[in-house]
């Protein structure tokens, strides 16, 4: 009788404990596409990560799976980690949208946060950068920069995330340079480096001195190294070990703020469903350093668009602006809404070339 | 369109090179596989190689040294599966993922502090007139040693196999361990010999990508490498010039894709994506019509009381 109770205390106390422990600590989940140290997207990801674990100290739990493959697989995560007890699961790359919004579905109580996605449900709020700014800064550089007018884009999945960005920065450097040519190469993954290396290689080969990459891994600035006399951009990460030449500026992704203030309203039970599309001006996304191998009126042009971007002055997708097959989309001083940038699956006037469907 | 952008000299040059890791891996892998053993293990030792080897190029500033470190790390890590499958009696298949699986792992750990890093590079063979000529040139004489390694291995192992002694031998454990034993000849030290050398090819393997072919250090850069090595033995029915063909077709469509996709030709990116496993698979099954088969022992474990 007498071990019973004990037994019994004993449970009672150990499940205080851990309901306890459970309340003190707020449990936030990770699921990354690449590992930690690819150098670019999921490395950005995971400092912001780490800047959450900084902010709240003892009063959070991080957890993180890495290389987790776009699709089924994904789902399978993301429900191990709410049955573990996440209050928050950040699901960083667009593939993970449906396993999302399903695994959603099954955890009312879970918050989730889908990056760069458009679904979303009361339980499930998406966030996103604006990189397609990002891509206007570089494609003012590129233009300007290009000797041989042929400009390599080694673009990962034909989704409307990686269109704008091709949009954009053929825009932009149409606009400082008429003659410019983009050849763009689709390698069907976010990260696989000899892949990339060689998509860069090909594009080299066929004559473009400017690389422009919507993968993961810093491949293409090696590659670019080697061959010399081509400049690259840092592709969500600063990828500065690369400067001054190859990687002559960079695009920035900064999750770290968005990431503490989320976690900051599921503690506060301010947590609410959002769509959070933030660019240059709210800090999300950043130019890196643009090196001294740009000439000082390249720099200056860029930074300029840089900062009509950022205080809202100029929209990068500003008409007049025709899609590819010669119909008008924007006219004369219109710009583009969200809802058709969101859903871009169209390239704009002058670019060859179709998109895969 | 415009098909002229593709230069079809630098294009078979970099086909080669693309090619490379795969041939080197699956070269091993044949070696393995003749002498009766089952090693799914090869992503595993080619992304171990892949990091020492770079970190053994960095700390001491010689490519050389690190693609020995490559080997060297490849045949020590391939011990692991040794242990388990030759010493323990372990699945083989089973122990062959685990030995991928943990190679990731240690690989990632390994090279943290050598991520963002360049390596020395290695230079091109460089010969007086030859390098120089106007298209054998750059395909035939302008690589890095490391490339010509990897084809001299390939004649090296197929006149080992198909001459030797020693290659006899190999074959013999591999198609019927009980005989080969109840000759005199020893199973398990020929066995553990044959995965040490597979261990060594891939790590050499992995190096050349780490060193050569990209160059850099990131996690998981292998990207599935080891495993088309392994379905080119396959569907190379263990021959080493099929190898070498299917590696080169594999490597070759890969770039040819890429140079299309650059080109700007109107065949849908999918069909252009998929192309190099469909083309080397075709390949490959119209080749291996004949009658050679897998070793019959493959896969099979050996234990002398039986």
């Amino acid at each position: 009788m007498k071990l019973t109770k004990l037994l019994t205390s004993a449970a009672m106390a150990l499940g205080l404990a851990t309901s306890a422990f459970a309340a003190d600590k707020t449990k936030v989940g990770f699921v990354f596409v690449g590992p930690v140290g690819d150098g670019g997207w999921t490395y950005e990801h995971n400092q912001g990560r780490l800047a959450v674990e900084e902010a709240f100290g003892d009063k959070v739990e991080t957890v993180y799976v890495e290389n987790v493959a776009e699709g089924p697989d994904s789902e399978r995560v993301m429900t191990q980690m709410a049955l573990e007890g996440a209050d928050l699961i950040f699901t960083t790359s667009f593939g993970y949208m449906d396993p999302t919004i399903n695994v959603a579905k099954k955890f009312p109580n879970v918050r989730f946060e889908h990056a760069t996605g458009y679904k979303t449900a009361p339980n499930v709020s998406t966030y996103s950068a604006r990189f397609y700014e990002g891509r206007a800064v570089q494609g003012t550089i590129a233009g300007h920069m290009t000797e041989s007018n042929i400009v390599g884009y080694i673009g990962s999945f034909p989704i409307p995330e990686v269109v704008r960005g091709i949009n954009s920065a053929y825009i932009h450097a149409k606009k400082v340079n008429p003659d410019v040519q983009f050849k763009i190469v689709w390698a069907f993954t976010w990260f696989d480096p000899a892949k990339e290396a060689d998509a860069a290689k090909v594009l080299i080969e066929q004559g473009a001195d400017v690389i422009l990459q919507h993968t993961d891994s810093t491949a293409p600035q090696a590659a670019a190294q080697a061959a010399g006399n081509v400049i690259t951009f840092g592709q969500a990460s600063d990828m500065s070990e690369y400067g001054p030449t190859p990687r002559v500026s960079s695009i920035i992704d900064d999750w770290a703020p968005y990431y503490v203030a989320r976690t900051q309203a599921v503690m506060d039970g301010s947590w609410e469903s959002a769509m959070t599309w933030d660019g240059i001006g709210a800090g999300m996304v950043g130019i890196g350093e643009i090196s001294d191998a740009v000439p000082a009126d390249v720099k200056e042009a860029a930074l300029a668009m840089k900062a009509s971007l950022a205080d809202g002055s100029y929209h990068a997708f500003t008409g007049p602006v025709n899609k590819q097959d010669g119909s008008a989309w924007l006219a004369d001083g219109e710009t583009a809404d969200d809802g058709t940038l969101a859903g871009m699956n169209f390239f704009v006037e002058g670019i060859e070339g179709d998109i895969p469907q | 369109m415009d098909l002229s952008a593709i230069n079809p000299v630098l294009l078979i040059a970099s086909l080669m090179v693309a090619a490379t890791p795969i041939l080197l891996a699956a070269i091993g892998e044949l070696v393995v596989e003749k002498s009766g053993v089952l090693n799914l293990g090869v992503e595993g030792m080619m992304i171990i190689g892949a990091v020492s080897g770079f970190a053994i190029a960095v700390e001491t500033g010689s490519p050389w040294l690190g693609f020995l470190a490559s080997a060297a790390a490849g045949a020590v890590f391939s011990l692991l599966f040794v242990l388990l499958t030759q010493v323990a009696q372990a699945n083989q298949v089973a122990s062959g993922l685990a030995l991928t699986l943990s190679g990731l792992g240690l690989s990632a750990l390994l090279g943290q502090s050598y991520v963002g890093i360049r390596p020395p590079q290695m230079g091109k063979l460089d010969i007086p007139l030859l390098s120089d000529l106007p298209v054998v040139g750059p395909i035939l004489f302008g690589h890095d040693p490391i490339l010509y390694l990897g084809i001299a291995l390939t004649a090296g192992v197929w006149a080992l196999l198909k001459y030797s002694r020693a290659g006899l031998v190999l074959r013999a454990v591999g198609e019927n361990h009980d005989a080969a034993h109840a000759l005199g000849y020893k199973v398990v030290r020929i066995r553990i010999l044959a995965i040490m050398f597979g261990g060594a090819c891939a790590g050499l393997g992995g190096a050349y990508i780490s060193l050569i072919r990209v160059p850099q250090w990131t996690e998981g850069m292998t990207a599935g490498v080891g495993w088309i090595a392994l379905a080119l033995v396959v569907f190379a029915s263990w021959k080493p010039w099929r190898a070498l063909l299917g590696g080169y077709l594999f490597g070759g469509v890969t770039v040819v894709q890429l140079n299309l996709q650059a080109a700007g030709v109107a065949i849908p990116v999918e069909y252009l994506a998929m192309s190099p496993y469909v083309i080397t698979i075709v390949v490959l099954v119209i080749l291996s019509a004949d009658k050679s088969s897998a070793p019959a022992a493959l896969g099979r474990n050996f234990h002398a009381s039986r």
